[in-house]
């Protein structure tokens, strides 16, 4: 799809103190278009993520919100713009509610003015209906978060971005917990999403979860951008080349060959 | 847990069905409504001839658990929001004598002054919850250094225009106040007076009830305990103070407001200080430099025994006000039983240590996986 990007990085950079955790990024998003985020541990992908969902403002460079220039003061102003996160560590609280976790800082109520209090019924079931689509059966929506798999807290967080997310949607390892089902229906909200006209950022490890649905590539190597490459220019191979460095993975092979024919010469046992 | 039966079919087949007795382990006040219900159950039989569950005595030990009370709800507020206030105490002594002197040394009227002290306490809680969200540093710390600050200033100030440490004569500038009828006196008096006529309460011997009506402390209690609870369960700012005590970072992420959220509960917790003094202040018809000495601890053990984490994002403010309940009913029980009530102190220690390990039990119950 054509036309003005949805959200756009241009010259972005990050500092903490001394570490420079991004530098020079440009990167964009359209509407309907899913852009891959490639790196090792510690490129700087969340930092990247952060800087769009208004948790980090960028030391340097321009940000912008379909053509125009923004600079969030909060989280939340990326929210009221259309921009829903899913960040790395998934940003629950444990002695919560799975409810009070879904609608939290977007609650819905009944009534105005001081008479303006929660809709817990609506809430309850929107939070159970939108969990249920991702494929987890909510025991009990008033239980606590604290008491959830892993997989089932996470699927709260992907759930809880689709329903809020209106114009782009970013995804920082959301399938790192997930068993095969819950993770291709992941997959599946994020070919839904792009086919509604979002715009989605999906971070992931996993070259498998990757290639199906990206349309883009944009690949960080410590804090630096490696470049965007489209989808048609690329191979799967190649794109696995990128997430790990293609040579270290030749040589893990090689490696590991080498593990099981030491293992098969040594008897058991020691 | 062992009278747990699996659920009917068409429910999940995973879910147990939840026995009342454990729902009701799941709510925060369990502890402190069990507690008061014990403390009633003691004193009745040990003190039961006393005079302490007498029209007067309750509504003497109502009393002492209101003013506790009052300043109970809103710490509760505020430690489920993550944050500690140690300032209110002092805060206590402070708002008296921001009420007292203009009203006696300066003859402003009555009014002009509580607005005053409000506005005092405003500006106090919001120094208190900016200076401690934006550098991040403990409020346990920033509100100590406050304690004494407040404190400090109220003494020197009052001595330096007062020559002393005490300012008297507020009956007479309270008289014909509009707004000191509010937080003075008393609330149904035409009532009281009605029953004593129809002979339900006792009456003196000049012809009027034993107790003319019910302390405005304890409606202010009991208003401002309805409005925490409903704050807390009820609307989206609610979810905010649980969040932001939950998680600050988290909350943060997803859009809740944390600084607004912890500024006023700051904010709060100071205003509900200024509100107790007032009352103390209409009450003796003096201020005192000294008062409120030592119920920035009082308020959260009360708090603590009502189910709030010292972590944050748990506690309730109907537990509070029970809280505050047991705390008023042993203090003026250890009076009417005619114990020494140095052993007052030994029953708060013990009582305190007991509810933080039954809170820390409950929290395990409620995170980790059943
Ligand atoms: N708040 C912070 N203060 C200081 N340094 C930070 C901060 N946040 C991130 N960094 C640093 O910035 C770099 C990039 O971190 P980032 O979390 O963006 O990596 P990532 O690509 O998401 O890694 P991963 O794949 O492990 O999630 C790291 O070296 C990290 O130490
Ligand atoms: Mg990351």
């Amino acid at each position: 799809m054509a036309g003005q990007p949805l959200a756009e990085l241009r010259d972005a950079s990050k500092f903490f103190g001394s570490v420079i955790a991004l530098k020079d990024i440009s990167m964009a998003v359209s509407a309907g278009e899913v852009m891959c985020l490639l790196g090792d541990n510690g490129a700087g992908k969340s930092t990247l993520i952060k800087i769009l969902s208004g948790v980090h403002a960028p030391s340097a460079g321009h940000m912008l919100v379909e053509g125009r220039e923004v600079r969030f003061k909060s989280p939340r102003e990326a929210l009221d713009a259309g921009i829903a996160t899913v960040y790395q560590d998934l940003a629950m609280v444990p002695l919560m509610s799975i409810t009070r976790n879904f609608f939290m800082g977007r609650e819905p109520t009944r009534g105005s003015g001081v008479l303006s209090r929660l809709d817990t019924a609506f809430a309850d079931r929107v939070a159970r209906e939108e969990m249920h689509k991702i494929g987890i059966d909510v025991r009990d929506p008033t239980q606590a978060v604290g008491t959830l798999s892993g997989g089932e807290r996470q699927c709260v967080a992907i759930a809880r971005a689709v329903y809020f997310g209106a114009k782009v949607l970013i995804l920082d390892e959301p399938t790192s917990a997930l068993g095969v089902s819950q993770a291709s229906m992941v997959l599946r909200y994020i070919a839904q999403a792009r086919a509604r006209g979002l715009g989605v950022i999906f971070i992931t490890h996993n070259v498998h979860h990757a290639y199906p649905v990206a349309d883009a590539f944009t690949l960080l190597n410590r804090g630096r951008s490696l470049g965007t490459f489209r989808k048609e220019e690329v191979s799967r191979e190649e794109v696995l080349n990128m997430m790990a460095g293609g040579k270290e993975l030749d040589q893990l092979t090689a490696e590991l060959e080498e593990f099981s024919r030491a293992d098969g010469a040594s008897p058991q046992g020691t | 847990m062992a009278e747990q039966t699996v659920s009917a079919p068409g429910a999940d087949e995973r879910l147990l069905k939840t026995p009342l007795s454990r729902k009701l382990l799941n709510r925060p006040e369990l502890g402190a409504v069990a507690g008061a219900v014990l403390v009633f159950f003691f004193f009745g039989i040990v003190a039961g001839d006393s005079g302490m569950f007498s029209l007067k005595g309750i509504v003497n030990f109502l009393e002492v658990s209101a003013l506790l009370g009052i300043l109970a709800i809103a710490v509760s507020l505020l430690m489920i929001g993550g944050e500690f206030d140690l300032s209110v105490g002092s805060m206590i002594g402070a708002a008296g004598v921001v009420i007292a002197i203009p009203a006696v040394q300066f003859g402003w009227p009555l009014w002009l002054c509580i607005v005053l002290a409000f506005g005092v306490a405003a500006a106090v809680g919001y120094a208190n919850g900016m200076i401690t969200v934006k550098t991040g540093l403990p409020s346990f710390i920033v509100t100590l250094a406050v304690l004494f600050i407040l404190r400090g200033l109220t003494i020197g100030a009052t001595r330096l225009i007062t020559g002393r440490t005490q300012v008297s004569g507020i009956r007479d500038v309270a008289r014909d106040d509009w707004l000191a009828a509010i937080f003075g006196g008393d609330a149904f008096t035409g009532l009281f007076a009605w029953m004593a006529e129809a002979g339900i309460i006792e009456k003196r011997m000049d012809g009027l009830p034993v107790v003319p009506g019910v302390p405005m402390s304890i409606v202010w209690f009991v208003i401002l305990g309805t409005l925490a609870t409903w704050l807390l369960l009820r609307t989206s700012f609610g979810n905010w103070i649980f969040a932001c005590g939950g998680d600050k970072i988290a909350a943060r992420n997803v859009g809740v407001p944390v600084t607004r959220v912890k500024v006023l509960l700051f904010i709060f917790t100071a205003c509900a200080a200024t509100l107790v003094a007032t009352i103390q202040v209409l009450d003796a018809g003096s201020a005192d430099t000294n008062r409120g000495l030592l119920k920035e601890f009082e308020a959260i053990i009360a708090a603590v025994i009502g189910g709030c984490l010292l972590t944050g994002g748990y506690g309730s403010a109907i537990g509070a006000m029970f809280g505050a309940i047991i705390f008023g009913t042993v203090q003026m029980g250890i009076f009417y039983t005619g114990v020494n009530t140095d052993w007052f102190k030994v029953f708060l220690g013990v009582m305190l240590l007991i509810a933080v390990l039954f809170n820390s039990y409950i929290r395990k119950k409620v995170t980790e996986a059943r």
